[in-house]
């Protein structure tokens, strides 16, 4: 009882200092090429991961989760693309920095956290290998669409994950989602090889 | 002869230029030894001071006169003092922002101008690299101890602390995102988990750096720009308050660390 007042006070001034410091970004920083300024403002996501270190409350998570679970747009039809493109988005880097021609084509960044294709042997470790994932938790429609909402808003499943949310912030598109896909999914796909 | 003008094509003209117009031989027996060395360093060292002393701006004077925090015109051991706090300012400031501050002040230059092109190319280095390798180096051997008594340089670490831990931009990401748990990478790149101090002695202690995959010496402020891009953010002011913020929150996590840069890095 005694750790959850501590807690939740501690809750409260950390939220009051996320105002503050959304106040200094807005003052300190300016607007280049794509990257404006909105941008610095926090959504409630990310301020609850900043108030709560990335361990919301429990409850509070819940209730997130459903919100941005809802915000997951599937496509009619197949979630299956083709792997071969998925390979290319997944080792894109780029998108969304002020140095990104707006328009142009992003990608994952899948490359930069995740073990995927065996070819690849320059791979960062921020999130789990990858490998082997279609073999491992199979590829019928379930799985399908948990990869899919996944890489849409890696929030609606873990609130304060590392990931970005890749189709909710605008960075990839249907198509280049189902890619991705077929890229941890297809038997075909050197991921499951 | 040749090697050394080979070399001039990739550091920039203007350097080598004034390098020739002194004593040539000397430079090229140095440039050969910095070389086997490893690392062209010390060549933006010499860059460096040479700024440091020219004459520039409407008032030309050169900054020599300059107060890095341990009196006006003391070199030796100021960086390992930075960022700290200036009255004159009223303000906590790091190397490259006093630099700037210096430049508009006693030099009389105009700030736009002066802070347009403060990170450099490998054709083209910046005034602010140069100066700052040269600056840095005169605090090798001594221990690195930012101001950490006022009551601005506690607010600006509790700042800089804050935005290391500050989730926003279209990703998502804090610092801490990267630089948070022990024995990350992204592709092949280590992340230092900087809110550690033995992930960020060694860090602190070798910034400026001369960076082999873009032949440029790289500052802090860069630093801190680029990784704000990889947040896919705004772009923070150079010299803003936090900038300085978060660069005095990792030298103040990483102190006591001897400082042996100007390093080299990927
Ligand atoms: C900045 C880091 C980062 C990037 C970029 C990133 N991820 Fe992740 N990813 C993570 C982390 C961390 C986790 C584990 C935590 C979680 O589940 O949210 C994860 C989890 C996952 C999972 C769930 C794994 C499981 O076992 O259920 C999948 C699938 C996934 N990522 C796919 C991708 C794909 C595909 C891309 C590129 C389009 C991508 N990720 C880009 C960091 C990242
Ligand atoms: C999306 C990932 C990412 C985020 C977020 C990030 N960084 Fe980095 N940071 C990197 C990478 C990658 C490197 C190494 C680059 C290299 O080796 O060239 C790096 C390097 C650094 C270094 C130099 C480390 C050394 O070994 O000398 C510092 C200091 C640093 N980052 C500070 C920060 C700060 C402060 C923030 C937040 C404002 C931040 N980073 C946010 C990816 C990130």
């Amino acid at each position: 009882m005694k750790a959850r007042v501590f807690y939740s006070l501690a809750f409260i001034a950390s939220a009051a200092f996320a105002q503050d410091v959304t106040k200094v970004l807005q003052r300190d920083f300016h607007a280049r090429g794509q990257a404006t300024m909105d941008r610095v403002v926090q959504d409630g996501v990310q301020r609850v991961c900043t108030e709560s270190r990335d361990r919301p409350p429990a409850e509070l998570a819940k209730s997130l989760e459903a919100d941005q679970m809802k915000t997951i747009a599937y496509p009619s039809g197949s979630l299956m693309g083709d792997w071969k493109r998925g390979e290319s988005i997944a080792q894109n880097g780029r998108g969304l920095q002020w140095t990104d021609k707006p328009g142009a084509a992003a990608g994952g960044s899948c490359y930069n956290c995740h073990q995927l294709s065996p070819q690849e042997a320059s791979f960062g470790t921020l999130g789990p290998s990858l490998r082997q994932f279609g073999k491992l938790r199979g590829n019928g429609q379930e799985i399908q669409r948990y990869v899919y909402g996944k890489i849409y808003n890696a929030k609606a499943y873990n609130l304060c994950s590392q990931m970005p949310r890749l189709g909710l912030s605008g960075t990839l598109t249907e198509e280049q989602i189902k890619d991705l896909v077929a890229l941890l999914l297809d038997p075909d796909s050197p991921v499951n090889r | 002869m040749r090697k050394f003008l080979g070399f001039c094509a990739v550091v920039g003209g203007g350097f080598c230029a004034a390098v020739l117009a002194q004593d040539a031989k000397k430079e090229i027996q140095r440039y050969q030894q910095m070389i086997a060395e490893g690392s062209p360093v010390e060549l933006f060292e010499l860059q460096g001071e040479e700024l440091w002393k020219k004459p520039q701006g409407p008032n030309k004077v050169s900054l020599e006169k300059c107060d890095l925090g341990l009196g006006a015109g003391v070199v030796k051991g100021a960086y390992a003092r930075l960022p700290r706090y200036f009255k004159d300012a009223d303000r906590v400031m790091d190397l490259e922002t006093r630099l700037l501050h210096c430049m508009v002040t006693l030099q009389g230059r105009k700030r736009e101008e002066t802070a347009a092109r403060v990170f450099g190319s490998a054709d083209r280095p910046s005034e602010m690299e140069s100066l700052s390798a040269y600056i840095a180096a005169q605090s090798r051997g001594m221990k690195m101890a930012p101001g950490l008594s006022h009551p601005k340089e506690k607010e600006a670490y509790a700042m800089g602390r804050a935005l290391y831990f500050h989730r926003a931009g279209a990703w998502d990401f804090s610092c801490a995102s990267c630089h948070g748990e022990e024995g990350k990478r992204i592709r092949m790149q280590d992340l230092p988990v900087l809110y550690k101090p033995e992930h960020a002695r060694p860090v602190v202690s070798t910034w400026p750096a001369y960076r082999v995959s873009t032949s440029q010496i790289v500052t802090l402020q860069w630093r801190m720009n680029n990784c704000y891009q990889q947040m896919r953010m705004p772009e923070p002011d150079f010299g803003s308050d936090t900038t300085v913020a978060l660069i005095l929150f990792l030298t103040a996590t990483g102190k006591d660390a001897p400082y042996r840069g100007p390093g080299t890095k990927r």
